[in-house]
């Protein structure tokens, strides 16, 4: 292929982005919708543009620092249709709340053209490219929200922290050059197997790591994680909680796997303990919170723990089961936050858990599809979030690692808990007086019951997708 | 005629130093953005050396778009911090407490 139609879709996107802020400009004050409906034609082009890559082989350009393979398409393709979800759930919170952003749409797509970069990333130089377009668009994107003190305390860690992570992993890839002598990951790759100088080598890696977890959230690189999500307003959170995690196990995939196979024992050892040390703090600190935004926080950063768990297997299957793992960690993950943007009104945001009491009395459907979302998100089957991580366990196993998976086994079990007991306060608990009354189903409504039946159609039939993440991975 | 590892030593301390910046500083915000510039050009004397010793151009590519890219967070880093003094009127590190646990 030639090298402009290897990256068609980036290019049809940033083209997008560009006439989005000419519409932004121009647009009447009144027409708030102009933005949002360009904006989601405008991915909806690149989807398609993107399936009709499928299924590729794997082929390179630009000098060989991007990379199209099947595992690049399907990530890109969840990336773009989780944006989309993203765009309704924003457009329904800056409805019911009154503070429309159209900047949003404008900053969300740039850093999704970062992830696209990102996924695609065949050299350390694009992958840094990429992994900055992205942080710096979330670094703005959280600071939106300009009268809040919260949300700018929010955004001045995430940029400090995001901002020192970001010097990490650039000290390890000057380290991997310095050594390889080369910033092609395929060289790199070649050279790790090779086998020489493999002490510097690793000296880089630890660095790259730290990158890598930070963007991930693991645990000890989490502590961005919870005040992020708690001071950042909703959609946002939504935005972070969702694609970003897709690009960081595609920049996982990519240094680690694709650059470093030579290191494979190195790197498993250490992933191993953050996954570890990731699930325990992620499940035990989330008891406490009684903020449900900081408690999806830290349920996400024992999440993350989980996801590197596949990696760790170090085989096709592990990758293709943490590939699957993330995909239904996005899908889950939004309408986790959509509760919260479904609850928003001019007077008032939920903030607190007790704030949801009740609401199977006031808002039935609503807390059905929440039951279902939260139940996914504990691992209850028969819905996505078991087989998620049903097959990480698997893998997991079968490379013969029993202690870790029974580590992890157990404090799900404890994890479970604070979920259950979310559930519970929706059900039985009695509302407080006039609360969550006066909400009429709107399009955010339909948009939070497609999501709930997608999980619950990934966890009917999770060898769809199954099926998909191993063509993916194939080529490990 | 100085040798690779002088050139590294040079970046590690000037590395170290930034991260210590970072973790040790109490008082001021626009120091942790000095600190993050420093960092990134410990990197870059670390690129250029290995660069000019293994006699291969991509590592002072790198270089430049580092710079950029440094540009780029100064100036978003710098609005943050706009917003956060209009918000607080203080950009006193420990005032940047409200949210714990």
């Amino acid at each position: 292929m030639n090298d402009l139609s290897l990256i068609m879709p980036e290019i049809l996107l940033t083209g997008f982005v560009c006439l989005l802020l000419m519409v932004d400009v121009y647009r009447k004050p009144s027409s708030g919708g102009v933005t949002f409906w360009t904006a989601v034609v405008s991915v909806g082009i690149v989807l398609v543009s993107i399936v009709t890559y499928w299924p590729a082989e794997k082929s390179t350009g630009f000098s060989e620092t991007l990379v199209i393979d099947p595992m690049s398409i399907l990530l890109k393709l969840v990336l773009l249709i989780s944006l989309l979800f993203n765009f309704f759930y924003a457009r329904e919170y800056f409805k019911r709340s009154g503070k429309g952003q159209s900047e949003f749409y404008i900053l969300a797509i740039f850093s999704a053209l970062g992830m696209m970069v990102l996924i695609s990333a065949q050299s350390l130089l694009t992958l840094y490219l990429g992994l900055e377009l992205l942080s710096l668009s979330l670094y703005a994107m959280v600071a939106m929200e300009r009268d809040s003190a919260l949300a700018s305390e929010a955004a001045m860690k995430y940029f400090i922290l995001g901002a020192l992570s970001s010097g990490m992993l650039l000290y390890g890839i000057s380290m991997l050059y310095g050594v390889s002598g080369t910033l092609n990951l395929a060289e790199l790759a070649e050279y790790s197997v090779r086998g020489d100088q493999s002490l510097l080598l690793v000296f880089g890696l630890v660095f790259v790591l730290v990158g890598i977890s930070f963007k991930l959230g693991i645990a000890p690189f989490h502590m961005w994680v919870p005040d992020v999500y708690q001071g950042a307003s909703t959609p946002v959170t939504l935005f972070i909680s969702s694609a970003p995690k897709i690009a960081a196990f595609a920049m996982a995939i990519r240094v680690l796997v694709d650059g470093l196979p030579g290191l494979s024992i190195q790197w498993s050892a250490m992933l191993t303990i953050l996954a570890v040390t990731s699930i325990a703090i992620g499940n035990i600190v989330a008891i406490a919170q009684t903020n449900i935004k900081r408690m999806l926080a830290y349920s996400t950063i024992s999440h993350m723990g989980f996801l590197i768990l596949g990696v760790i297997a170090a085989t096709a299957q592990g990758y293709a089961a943490s590939m699957f793992y993330v995909i239904i960690y996005a899908i889950t993950s939004m309408s986790a936050f959509g509760i919260i943007i479904l609850l928003v009104s001019k007077s008032k945001a939920p903030e607190l858990i007790n704030d949801f009491a009740g609401l199977a009395k006031t808002r039935p459907w609503i807390s059905f599809i929440s039951m279902v979302v939260i139940f996914s998100l504990a691992g209850v089957p028969p819905f996505a979030g078991f087989w998620a991580k049903w097959f990480v366990l698997k893998e997991l196993i079968a490379s013969g690692s029993v202690v870790v998976a029974a580590v992890a086994v157990i404090f799900s079990l404890i994890g479970a808990y604070y979920y259950l007991r979310v559930v519970k306060i929706m059900y039985f608990d009695e509302p407080a007086p006039d609360s969550h009354a006066g909400n009429q189903p709107s399009l955010g409504t339909y948009v939070f019951t497609l999501n709930g039946a997608l999980i619950l159609f990934l966890g009917l039939f999770p060898g769809v997708l199954m099926h998909y993440c191993l063509v993916a991975m194939q080529a490990y | 005629m100085l040798a690779l590892s002088d050139f590294l030593t040079v970046g590690a301390i000037l590395f170290c130093l930034s991260v210590a910046g970072i973790i040790i500083n109490r008082k001021n915000v626009i120091i942790l953005l000095m600190c993050i510039e420093l960092m990134l050009l410990a990197v870059n004397t670390n690129f250029i050396a290995f660069s000019r010793f293994a006699d291969d151009v991509s590592g002072q590519v790198f270089v430049f778009f580092i710079l950029t890219v440094a540009a780029a967070e100064a100036a978003i880093g710098l609005a943050i911090l706009v917003v956060l003094f209009r918000n607080k009127n203080s950009i006193n590190v420990e005032d940047l407490d409200v949210m714990k646990g």
